[in-house]
């Protein structure tokens, strides 16, 4: 159980997916404008992230290698990812519009967070356990979230701010984002 | 579309040029460009999908059926890294296991995904090459020009050559995640600067 705990920390704060490994860029850059945006992002890449991380494990355990088709692990996980993502999306329509408007054309944009398939990938590669895996499928993603979130939190303070013209947007968020980056950096050391 | 091959092919190298113009495909960017090399050998491979995947979609386009557009495009564009990855193992490995999971990830790189959308759907087969030559080598320079940045000031280096002579005290946090973003952040608006003239 220890290990477990262990296994979760060093991938929510010392490895963070987002800070540390620089996995899912493109949906932090653009959805952590609004708080809200910024954890509707996070909620549902956990929920895509753990289903992903549990069945594209499954799918190389028992279809990919008892076949010996691990070349073709790329093309069988996006294919994956792809299609939890539609469901999302479709369920999301149905039952949380609100929540579907705001996410707007970042929900489609799941699939090609590199994040997700990023995790699938560490997964297979460090040769988790089938545990192991949704273990850090999880806490993967709730670093996603968590960084997302306080990362939203700052950026709608530099809103405020007078920025220099050549700086705004998406390049004083990337400041800003090192700065973050810097933060976790700090976790470096406890490892 | 009155748009000539040339301009197609230029609109990559400055216009357009990813990811400064067009904000997509950041983490690789953010992660291969520890050095000049890395970042060249990324390049290079996105190069080869881009073109690829372009020719392919743009060759198909009125086939796919417009609903499943996207699952088509995924399709290929996985084909085509799932190429470039058997390529690298065979005949540069050490890039290979320095680039790591960066590889197989190209296929969910927005860049790719956005082009086959935004243009070789709706354009014909020489357009669409030009336009992947010219996005793809914008992206390469965009790489190149980070990497250089941070191997030079990170590591003292210049593709592995020492620039600075043995008594420069490495600016670590150049090489690691937060220079990263620093670095880029600070690209983007001297492109900023430069482009609001």
């Amino acid at each position: 159980m220890g290990d477990y705990v262990l296994l979760a920390i060093s991938c929510i704060l010392v490895n963070n997916i987002l800070l540390a490994q620089y996995l899912g860029c493109c949906p932090f850059m653009g959805t952590s404008k609004k708080m809200e945006t910024a954890i509707g992002m996070g909620m549902a890449v956990i929920f895509v992230l753990v289903m992903a991380g549990s069945i594209t494990w499954l799918i190389d355990a028992y279809v990919l290698k008892p076949f010996k088709l691990e070349y073709l692990r790329t093309i069988a996980f996006i294919l994956v990812i792809a299609s939890l993502v539609q469901f999302v999306e479709m369920f999301l329509r149905k039952s949380i519009p609100a929540l579907y408007k705001g996410l707007g054309i970042f929900l489609p944009l799941i699939t090609t967070n590199c994040a997700v398939m990023g995790v699938c990938l560490i997964n297979i590669n460090e040769e988790y356990t089938f545990v192991q895996s949704l273990v850090t499928s999880f806490s993967y993603a709730a670093g996603f979230g968590l960084a997302l979130v306080l990362f939203a939190g700052v950026r709608e303070r530099v809103l405020l701010a007078r920025v220099p013209k050549p700086l705004e947007d998406t390049a004083i968020g990337l400041v800003t984002a090192g700065m973050l980056a810097l933060a976790f950096f700090a976790f470096k050391g406890m490892a | 579309m009155a748009k000539s091959i040339t301009q197609e092919f230029v609109k990559g190298l400055w216009d357009e040029i990813p990811p400064f113009r067009l904000v997509l495909g950041l983490c690789p960017v953010l992660a291969v460009t520890k050095s000049v090399e890395n970042g060249l050998g990324m390049g290079m491979a996105v190069i080869f999908v881009l073109v690829c995947s372009n020719i392919l979609v743009s060759l198909l386009r009125n086939i796919i059926p417009s609903k499943v557009r996207i699952a088509c495009f995924i399709v290929i564009i996985a084909t085509f890294v799932i190429v470039v990855e058997l390529l690298m193992q065979a005949y540069t490995y050490p890039l290979f296991l320095k680039l790591g999971i960066f590889i197989p990830l190209i296929v969910v790189n927005c860049i790719l995904l956005g082009r086959a959308e935004a243009f070789a759907y709706k354009n014909g087969v020489v357009a669409s090459i030009a336009d992947g030559f010219g996005i793809g080598i914008g992206f390469t320079l965009s790489l190149v020009s980070i990497g250089a940045l941070r191997e030079v000031f990170g590591n003292g280096t210049f593709f592995g050559m020492s620039v600075f002579g043995p008594s420069y005290q490495p600016f670590i946090f150049m090489v690691e995640a937060p220079g990263a973003f620093v670095c880029l952040g600070l690209m983007l608006s001297l492109m900023n600067l430069a482009g609001n003239k």
